[in-house]
């Protein structure tokens, strides 16, 4: 992303905005300014802002004369004046970051939008996490603050020692350079991401120890987790196995994402009409 | 999507809270899902949401790409339903926002009996999930549980913030936007209408909850 400076007139409402505070007026140019490399390209300034498209002199002009008369003119917190906002064209590596940081741009390893994976909400349909199965989501950065993936490369190691096996439909796993030791690709170590999420299965019996190998690596990290946990209900909705172990380690439990089991496979056969068409 | 399962808070703060959503599956039922889904919001409409949005287009409050310099006396600040199921144009996860229990109960009921043949997955409170499930008679399928936030915490912000941040879990809602709402909403620089419409502006898949957020910007009023 960048800022045209003809346009901007440093009215201040994109530094409040952006999540990763990487966006200042720099005090000499009298301009809005991006730190690139706290930017996640995230594309929040281009995408929430409303845009005016005013007159940059003219909105100078006034700001000028306002504050000459000390009088504080408060225009809507949201709102670019000038339409300042130009996305920049990408390249690997960076790239990355968008992917990663815009939810509304599908990442192209998964074809899901968001951080790229259906973790149990598609259980249902997908079978991804089965009965005596446990399924971590382990997600850096959020909220708010912003990962490397130095940092993520650093948990999935320690998760690829202890032996679990990397979810394959999730776009961290599909950027692994050697998936059996949990490697990411070089290139990208360097990039900043708002979120993203290794995740992982296990058989129950090994939920306490990943999350006690959790606990010992985040310690090493400059950036916080969230740690999501799913499981498969019994035939009755219950889980009597999981719950107990997570408030076992001290943690309460207040709230879950429910998959309530509506989902069918429903995939679309080739008619046998066109079939036909071909052989003949 | 995580994005709404990590929303910061004890389980009574969900009581307005309850986030229902449907998502096809890549390559085992996405391939006629777009009427589905429509169908979905649509059928959300008429339980009242406070929010209805799909992850590609966002919310029913959005923001403007060429603001009428007036509106900054006369913004319209009501959610627009209608634009959101109007604007789906491609399978992608669809959600509705609810602020009662009753409403996403029935819903629910209303969503099993449609038999979409979707993934539904309802975001709320363990409880809150299991009253809407017992009330459809379903049986929960699996189930997601949020373990909070670990690490590096000290680099968060206050628990009122976090409580309005956190719930675009995608980040799009930045800690100093909803800092900033908080202090002007404090000093009665706006109203906390106004301040949770433009936080809610930023959330790209109109999952964030109006009507929880005016809630936590009225507890800080009142707690002054």
């Amino acid at each position: 992303m960048r800022i045209n400076p003809e346009k901007c007139v440093a009215c201040g409402n994109c530094t409040y905005i952006c999540p990763m505070e990487a966006i200042y007026i720099d005090p000499v140019r009298k301009r809005a300014t991006i730190k690139r490399d706290e930017c996640v390209e995230c594309y929040a300034c281009y995408n929430g802002l409303s845009q005016e498209h005013l007159n940059p002199t003219m909105v100078r002009t006034v700001r000028r004369i306002f504050a000459a008369l000390r009088i504080r003119f408060e225009p809507e917190p949201d709102v670019c004046p000038t339409a300042a906002f130009e996305p920049d064209e990408l390249n690997w590596p960076r790239i990355v970051r968008r992917a990663f940081s815009d939810p509304r741009v599908p990442h192209e390893s998964t074809g899901v939008e968001g951080r790229g994976t259906e973790e149990v909400k598609t259980n249902d349909v997908s079978g991804r996490v089965k009965v005596g199965e446990v399924g971590f989501t382990i997600e850096f950065g959020r909220p708010g603050v912003g990962a490397r993936f130095t940092e993520i490369q650093e948990m999935c190691w320690a998760l690829a020692k202890a032996g679990v096996s990397f979810e394959k439909k999730n776009p961290i796993t599909s950027l692994m350079s050697d998936v059996p030791t949990g490697t990411l690709r070089e290139d990208i170590l360097g990039e900043k991401v708002m979120s993203a999420i290794v995740e992982i299965k296990v058989t129950v019996d090994r939920t306490e120890e990943i999350i006690r190998l959790v606990w010992a690596v985040e310690k090493r990290l400059n950036t916080v987790i969230a740690l999501g946990v799913g499981t498969r209900c019994d035939e009755n909705g219950e889980d009597h196995v999981v719950a107990p172990i997570l408030e076992s380690l001290g943690y309460k439990l207040e709230r879950a994402k429910t998959n309530i089991g509506l989902g069918r496979i429903n995939l679309v056969k080739e008619p046998a009409a066109a079939k036909e068409i071909v052989h003949a | 999507m995580t994005n709404t399962l990590h929303r910061f808070g004890e389980a009574e703060s969900f009581r307005d809270d309850y986030v229902i959503f449907a998502i096809a599956s890549k390559g085992k039922n996405d391939q006629d899902s777009l009427p589905k889904l429509r169908r979905f919001l649509q059928i959300a409409a008429e339980y009242k949401p406070v929010n209805l949005g799909d992850a590609r287009h966002g919310g029913a409050l959005r923001p403007s790409r060429n603001m009428d310099p007036t509106s900054h006396w006369n913004r319209d600040i009501t959610p627009d339903f209608e634009a959101v199921i109007a604007g789906l144009d491609h399978p992608t996860t669809c959600a509705a926002v609810f602020d009662n229990r009753v409403a996403a109960e029935d819903f629910v009921k209303r969503i099993k009996d449609e038999d979409l043949g979707l993934s539904v997955n309802i975001s709320t409170s363990i409880d809150g999930a299991e009253q809407c499930c017992h009330h459809a008679c379903i049986p929960r399928h699996s189930v997601g549980y949020s373990l909070g936030f670990e690490g590096k915490t000290e680099k968060l912000p206050s628990s009122q913030v976090m409580m309005l941040s956190t719930m675009c879990g995608h980040g799009m809602v930045s800690h100093s936007l909803a800092k900033k709402m908080i202090d002007w909403v404090k000093e009665g620089r706006r109203t906390p209408e106004q301040a949770v419409t433009y936080m809610a502006r930023f959330c790209s898949c109109g999952v964030f909850n109006p009507a929880r957020a005016k809630r936590v910007l009225q507890d800080v009023i009142d707690a002054k």
